[in-house]
């Protein structure tokens, strides 16, 4: 990242700050005309900083290596792919999984902003499915909040050195779950409950959002670790040029 | 991909389907709504009176009216369709390198 980008991010980061104060938290695919309009732009602008350090992030790996963007085009497929399924859960409801802990995991929560952005515009504008006000905080919760905590798990348990499938799983599905809860408490800040304030409300949102999610947090986990077993097995150079896998342990997957 | 793995893939897969049709038939006659229009009757709940959206998706401004339930699964399918072709497109590209054994050459 170059001077002046770290000046540009800094300096939307110094404005989307004090919006940030005391509106700490995050939403889902909030309907079009949903939040309101004072809402959509506090979470709009909360956006900025992160979508240009995602900019700049992708911007920078392509200029090291170009072929990059194949496994960054797979990423984006990926959340596609998964957020346009609609799944039936143990609730009696349907709701969609996130798809971006894949992403995450592979080229850091940044570069996931601009990939979820443009599911949710693609979703906003032709399925009528979140919507352009609320686009700002969707964004929040599905491509921000969601994959920083897919990334901070991911990391956490390599540490702990749990084995990769295991990282991987708990990292989507506690990323998925995550943006729920960041949706729940975007809805609850906007909508108090009149008796018992924003806590009363958050509990009240996220107890109708996480009953059904649960199943599918389960579910994306799965799947993201299929596809990952998929990569490790066929694009073994391709990891290793985004630094995924280290060099030795490439060498190990390529002996089997 | 070593056996392991692919004995794994297999378990993974029959544990997806598993999770999507065990509701579907466990709970016969649920209407599977979508959690996010749940949502939005929280709001209503919550609030302790109905609430009116205050502006409208873009599409539907324009059409006049909602979009009709078959073109919704129309653009839903097309964005899942954007997504497998590409996903595997490349993944089928990767594997044929490795089946030609060219590990290490570019794509």
């Amino acid at each position: 990242m170059t001077k002046k980008q770290k000046q540009i991010i800094l300096l939307s980061a110094c404005l989307a700050l004090p919006l940030g104060i005391g509106t700490n938290s995050g939403a889902m695919h909030i309907m079009e005309g949903y939040l309101p309009l004072g809402y959509c732009v506090i979470w709009g602008v909360l956006c900025v900083p992160f979508v240009l350090a995602g900019y700049f992030s992708i911007r920078r790996r392509l200029k090291e290596n170009r072929r990059s963007i194949t496994l960054l085009a797979m990423a984006g497929a990926f959340i596609f792919i998964i957020s346009s399924l609609k799944i039936p859960s143990v609730t009696g409801s349907c709701s969609h999984m996130t798809g971006t802990g894949l992403g995450a995991i592979l080229f850091g929560p940044a570069s996931v902003g601009i990939l979820g952005i443009i599911v949710l515009l693609f979703q906003a504008i032709l399925l009528a499915h979140g919507g352009l006000t609320t686009l700002g905080a969707n964004t929040f919760s599905m491509a921000i909040a969601g994959p920083f905590v897919s990334y901070s798990i991911y990391a956490l348990c390599r540490k702990l050195k749990v084995s990769r499938n295991v990282s991987v799983f708990l990292s989507a599905s506690i990323g998925d779950l995550f943006t729920y809860c960041v949706t729940s408490f975007q809805l609850a800040l906007a909508y108090p409950s009149e008796s018992g304030g924003i806590q009363a409300s958050f509990l009240k949102f996220l107890g109708v959002f996480a009953p059904t999610q649960l199943p599918l947090a389960v579910l994306e986990g799965v799947l993201t670790v299929i596809i990952m077993i998929a990569l490790e097995s066929f694009a073994v150079k391709e990891l290793k040029e985004i630094g995924y896998l280290k060099k030795e342990e490439a060498a190990d997957e390529q002996e089997k | 991909m070593s056996r392991k793995n692919k004995r794994l893939v297999l378990i993974l897969s029959i544990v997806c389907l598993l999770l999507v049709f065990v509701p579907l038939f466990a709970l016969r006659g649920a209407d599977f709504g979508g959690s996010d229009d749940q949502g939005s009757e929280t709001v209503s709940e919550v609030t302790g009176k109905s609430y009116t959206p205050w502006t409208v998706p873009v599409l539907e401004k324009l059409l006049g009216g909602e979009v009709p339930s078959e073109m919704e699964t129309l653009f839903f399918c097309i964005q899942t369709a954007i997504g497998t072709g590409i996903l595997f497109f490349f993944l089928g590209r990767m594997y044929e390198r490795k089946k030609l054994g060219r590990n290490n050459s570019d794509l």
